[in-house]
This record gives structure tokens, C-alpha cells and sequence, in this order.
């Protein structure tokens, strides 16, 4: 059995002595269950979400410098090398599993990316690797992924009544509001 | 499709539908009389701000939920707005008892994306300041967990030894914690030269220490009833709960990322794996002892094989002029201030390293854009995930028992929250 038979298998890169296995974010179930049982990836190490908005573009919340230079008004920026290669969508959800106990062909460890856009849903894989419950709410509490089929998919980090998802490309550093600013 | 219905974690311990909250039976809820509990998140024995919502059918738990996030800072939306020089203070900060395990970690990801090779000296000496770190982590957890259960004398002499181990970081990096002494390409300054010595005492000392904890524990009645068969975790159980470090070596599990996975010189020394099969607390706490034997082991022989020469990478483009040149040479001084200032930019990728912290599989996900600054920065904390465990190993235990359980998962909520 090897990396091509996953289901929904978009692509398979290779970069820094790591394989990355891009999946099809619909098919998820689909493909950790294949991994899971037939491929024996038995240990999800980590489950983590990046947000790609503004990659290589305009510059947004946290992030100064662009493709295309450097802001000289703010000291500390240095220009990107070189235009970064573009991503197929703004979010990308990656579950980094790991064999611990059984063995099978294909590398140890296994970088899976499902790519998402805002507001579009992955289903939940608590089912299948338990220890995915506390990292899928903590993607959803900062990134605002949605783990459909998620048994109790709320906020981990941030108190129950926070709005908006921190950790997200957009939302403001020292993003609480202020009374007694300049404008007031 | 019959191959994608979810499934339930049948013929485990683990809780369903969730695996990490504890209810109450609906027999129980009407019939006995329930008192829900709030432990936390303000208690010493939480180590840290954990919060615990139980329900008690007298003295025995019948439900449990953690509560977590008083301790969030944002270290990973911090790191993306420094320039990957200033990021590396944030790293050990998190995990602020296995300080240097996390910036090795973080470290050790910008070196694989730069491509940079570590001269062997500063290797050596990372791998021995790593196991003096998890020598220091394991003393605070057993001094704190035994403390919990009632043991007040490990705590004076386990601090002893620690404080031997902070004065060693000390005179290595002017910083007792968070010592911040590597650097991308190798190490911050060079070793000083009455580390050796001073060392070389202290692993003649450590393991006679340990025997002296063993000492004051192994026979103690309370210990041992409090300890033996409490918070059971099987082997199975703890792979799917992705339990790392001593939790699972302590369920019966040879997984140790220094064996699987050989990183810094770790193929190098000889050292054993303390693998215990109950998965009790009794024998986390053994797999604790253990592995400081074994730290110390390690320690002696990276002390001996200490190669000499340079302690960080001969790479203009991302390591600092050496000290001396800032006086003579107005180019460095001018290098020196550019990638202080303005950063060095780090090839776009992404890569995932593991290291064997002193809790278990710690994990930095670190993302480049090509640009100056992270563009993603993620730890895999080993307690965050090891704090998933406390309802599997609650499921029909006594109230009294979970101070022994949550200690015994050594967790540090600086870096559960991060």
C-alpha cells in the first residue's frame, strides 16, 4: 500500500526530508481512515490550520513586507527574495501523523493538507484519532475552521464570549478596543 | 459509504462522544445525589491555571471536564511579527520548565528551512544542555507532585539539585531560565571554561540524588497506596490520545524520539529507554526517575566527547559578526546592526520538528513566506495534549486521586495555553 492509493489525493510533495500529501478537504474521512488502518499512521501528532491570506500580496494585519518591496516607512523590513508560490486556497489544515506502533510502507512521518476556503467546513477526524479533539477546537477558536462532526466544537483558549478568531491573517495585534483613543 | 462512518472508541477507556470530557451517566444524574465541583483554576496543585469542572457521586468522580486558556499569551501570533532572530526568546518561554527543549525546537526548524549545518561542538553541548533541561524539569515535577500527595521532604531536596543545575545554565548563559543560548547556526557564545568542572561535580552527584528520592519514596506506604493502580492508562489508549514522553513509555510503550528519530548527536551516546508497563502513576513517576539516571549518563558522555572547535556556523547571512570585529571593522558593525534590525529572510517552506522535551513529543511547525519574519509559527505542546488524557484516566476514580493524576501527566500550562 503506498501514498497513491489515499483517497482523494490531490498531490504528493516532497520538501526538507518531508512528505507532504495534499487531500482533497471533502474526502478527509475518507483518506484518515485509509491512512489510519491501512497505511498504520496510528499517531496524529498535531493538527494545526495556517491562514495564507495576503501571502505574498498586499500587505495586511502583521505583515509588512510585500512581493514587490519593502515598506520604508516602517524600519525592519526586509523585501521578500522572491514572489512566494501562490496557494490554492486561503486555509490550509494540517495533521502531521506519525507511526508509533505499527509499521507499513512510505515515510514515518506524513504531513496531510487540506486547503480551505473562509468559512468552508472539513470534517471533524476525533472519531478516528481522539486526540484530535483539543486541536480541532483549538483551529476553530483561532482560525475559525469548522470540524463538522465534532462532538463539542467550542472556543478552547479564548473565554466563551470572544468574537473573532485571533490567530487569523486579519485581525488586528493588540486587537482590543481602547477607550480614550486619539479619535475620541 | 461503510468506510467513512465515524467511529466510536469501542472496548477503550477513552469517554464517548467526546474523548475528553467525563459524563455523568443519566441513571446517576436522577438517582444519587451529584455535586458538581469546581477545581481550579486558581489551586496550587493545578500546576499553573488549569481548571477542572468535576461531578461527585460522594467521593468518587463521575464526571470531568478541563478547562483551559487562563494562562494564553499569543506566543505564536507574536512570533509572526519578529524577524526570526527576535522570535526565539518567545520559544522557551512556553514551556518554562523544559525551557531549552522548546528553543532547540523552534531553532532547530529555522535551521532545517535555511539549510545550515551546526558545527559539532555546538551540537554536543546543545544535546548536554537539553538533558541537563530535562534533568531540571523532571526535579520540579517530582519535588511539586510529590509535595500534592503529602511528601514534603523530596520537594527540599529535589530543589537542591535543581538549583546546581540553574547555577550550570548560569554560568553558561548569564540566565538562570529562558536562557536563550542558541542561535540560529549553533550556540550564542562559547562554553566557558569552568563549566567542565563544575559539571563533571554534578554527575557525580545526580545519581545519588535520585537514589536519595528513591529513598524517601519508594517504601512510603502513602506513597505507594496513593500511586499504585491510580489514573491507569493502557498502551492503546495513550496512542490514540497521542500521548507522548513519559506517559507513554509509562503505558508500556518503547517510543522515545532520541531512539526513533535520532537528532542532534543523540546516535552518538549510549543511553536506555525506561519503558514501564502498567501505565499507572506509580510508574510515570518511575519512568521520571529512570530517565534521569539515564540524563545523566548522557550528560557525562557528551562531556567526553565534546569535539572542539568553532560553537556556531561560519554563515555571514544569518549569524552575527563574532564580537571583537564590532571594534576594528566598520562593515561588521554595520552587518551586525542590519541583522539585528532588519533580520535575515529565511527560503519559503514549511517544515515540522520533533523533539523529545522532558513531557514527551514537542512539536514546531514553522512556515516561510522567503520574507523576514515566521510567516506561521506552531508548537505541538506535549501537555496541551497530555491534558486530553485526565478524563480517560479519571473515568472511576476517587476525588483524592486526581491531584496524583493531573500531576502525574506533568503538565506546565505555560505551555498548554501558549
Amino acid at each position: 500500500m503506498s501514498l497513491a492509493s489515499i483517497p482523494g489525493l490531490v498531490e504528493t510533495m516532497e520538501a526538507h526530508g518531508e512528505t507532504t500529501v495534499v487531500v482533497d478537504a471533502a474526502r478527509i474521512t475518507e483518506a484518515a481512515l485509509h491512512l489510519h488502518d491501512e497505511l498504520g499512521y496510528d499517531f496524529l501528532s498535531d493538527l494545526s490550520a495556517v491562514d495564507y491570506l495576503g501571502w505574498g500580496e498586499e500587505p495586511v494585519a502583521g505583515y509588512w513586507g510585500n512581493a514587490w518591496g519593502r515598506d520604508l516607512n516602517i524600519p525592519g523590513t526586509a523585501a521578500l527574495s522572491r514572489t512566494p508560490e501562490p496557494k490554492p486556497k486561503r486555509f490550509a489544515v494540517n495533521y502531521h501523523l506519525l507511526r508509533v506502533a505499527a509499521s507499513g510502507e512510505g515515510p514515518q512521518r506524513l504531513r496531510v493538507q487540506a486547503w480551505l476556503d473562509d468559512g468552508e467546513p472539513v470534517a471533524s477526524v476525533v472519531s478516528i484519532w481522539p486526540t484530535a479533539d483539543w486541536h480541532e477546537r483549538e483551529a476553530w477558536d483561532m482560525m475559525g475552521i469548522r470540524f463538522e462532526g465534532h462532538p463539542n466544537l467550542v472556543r478552547i483558549l479564548m473565554s466563551d464570549d470572544w468574537a473573532g478568531h485571533p490567530h487569523r491573517k486579519d485581525y488586528p495585534i493588540g486587537g482590543e478596543p481602547v477607550r480614550f483613543s486619539d479619535a475620541e | 459509504m461503510a468506510a467513512t462512518q465515524p467511529r466510536i472508541y469501542e472496548g477503550t477507556r477513552i469517554p464517548s462522544p467526546t474523548p475528553t470530557i467525563l459524563r455523568v451517566p443519566d441513571e446517576l444524574r436522577e438517582s444519587a445525589d451529584i455535586l458538581e465541583v469546581n477545581f481550579g483554576p486558581n489551586h496550587p496543585s493545578t500546576h499553573g491555571v488549569l481548571r477542572l469542572i468535576v461531578q461527585l457521586d460522594g467521593e468518587s468522580v463521575v464526571g470531568l471536564q478541563a478547562v483551559i486558556g487562563y494562562l494564553h499569551t499569543g506566543f505564536e501570533k507574536s512570533m509572526e511579527q519578529k524577524t526570526w532572530w527576535k522570535a526565539i526568546p518567545y520559544a522557551p518561554r512556553m514551556d518554562y520548565l523544559a525551557f531549552q527543549a522548546n528553543e532547540y525546537a523552534f531553532v532547530a526548524a529555522v535551521e532545517k528551512l535555511l539549510g545550515i549545518e551546526v558545527p559539532p561542538k555546538a551540537v554536543w553541548m546543545r544535546m548536554l544542555l537539553l538533558e541537563l533541561n530535562r534533568i531540571h524539569s523532571h526535579l520540579v515535577w517530582l519535588g511539586t507532585s510529590a509535595l500534592e500527595l503529602g511528601a514534603i521532604s523530596p520537594f527540599w531536596y529535589t530543589f537542591r539539585e535543581r538549583d546546581r543545575i540553574l547555577d550550570l545554565f548560569e554560568l553558561v548563559a548569564g540566565a538562570r531560565m529562558h536562557t536563550r543560548y542558541f542561535q540560529i547556526g549553533g550556540l550564542a557564545e562559547d562554553i566557558p571554561s569552568g563549566f567542565f568542572d563544575q559539571c563533571r561535580e554534578f554527575c557525580e552527584v545526580m545519581p545519588k540524588a535520585v537514589d536519595q528520592y528513591e529513598a524517601m519514596l519508594d517504601q512510603n506506604p502513602i506513597w505507594l497506596a496513593r500511586t499504585k493502580g491510580v489514573g491507569v492508562l493502557s498502551a492503546e489508549d495513550a496512542i490514540a490520545l497521542g500521548q507522548s514522553g513519559p506517559v507513554l513509555r509509562g503505558s508500556g510503550v518503547n517510543w522515545d524520539l532520541r531512539r526513533a528519530e535520532p537528532y542532534l548527536a543523540y546516535g552518538q551516546v549510549e543511553f536506555d529507554v525506561p519503558v514501564k508497563q502498567n501505565g499507572d502513576v506509580w510508574d510515570r513517576y518511575k519512568v521520571h526517575m529512570d530517565e534521569m539516571r539515564e540524563s545523566t549518563r548522557i550528560v557525562r558522555q557528551a562531556l567526553d566527547g565534546l569535539p572542539p572547535g568553532p560553537w556556531i556556523a561560519d554563515d555571514r547571512k544569518v549569524v552575527l559578526p563574532p564580537r571583537e570585529e564590532l571594534h576594528t571593522s566598520m562593515e561588521s558593525l554595520i552587518h551586525h546592526f542590519k541583522l539585528v534590525t532588519e533580520g535575515f529572510t529565511v527560503p519559503e517552506g514549511e517544515v515540522y520538528v520533533a523533539v523529545e522535551s522532558a513531557r514527551g513529543e514537542l512539536g514546531c511547525y514553522v512556515c516561510s513566506d522567503g520574507g523576514p519574519r515566521p510567516w506561521r509559527v506552531r508548537f505541538r505542546a506535549p501537555s496541551f495534549v497530555a491534558l486530553q488524557a485526565t478524563a480517560t484516566c479519571m473515568s472511576d476514580a476517587l476525588v483524592a486521586d486526581m491531584i496524583a493524576v493531573v500531576g502525574s501527566l506533568d503538565t506546565v500550562m505555560g505551555e498548554v495555553d501558549r
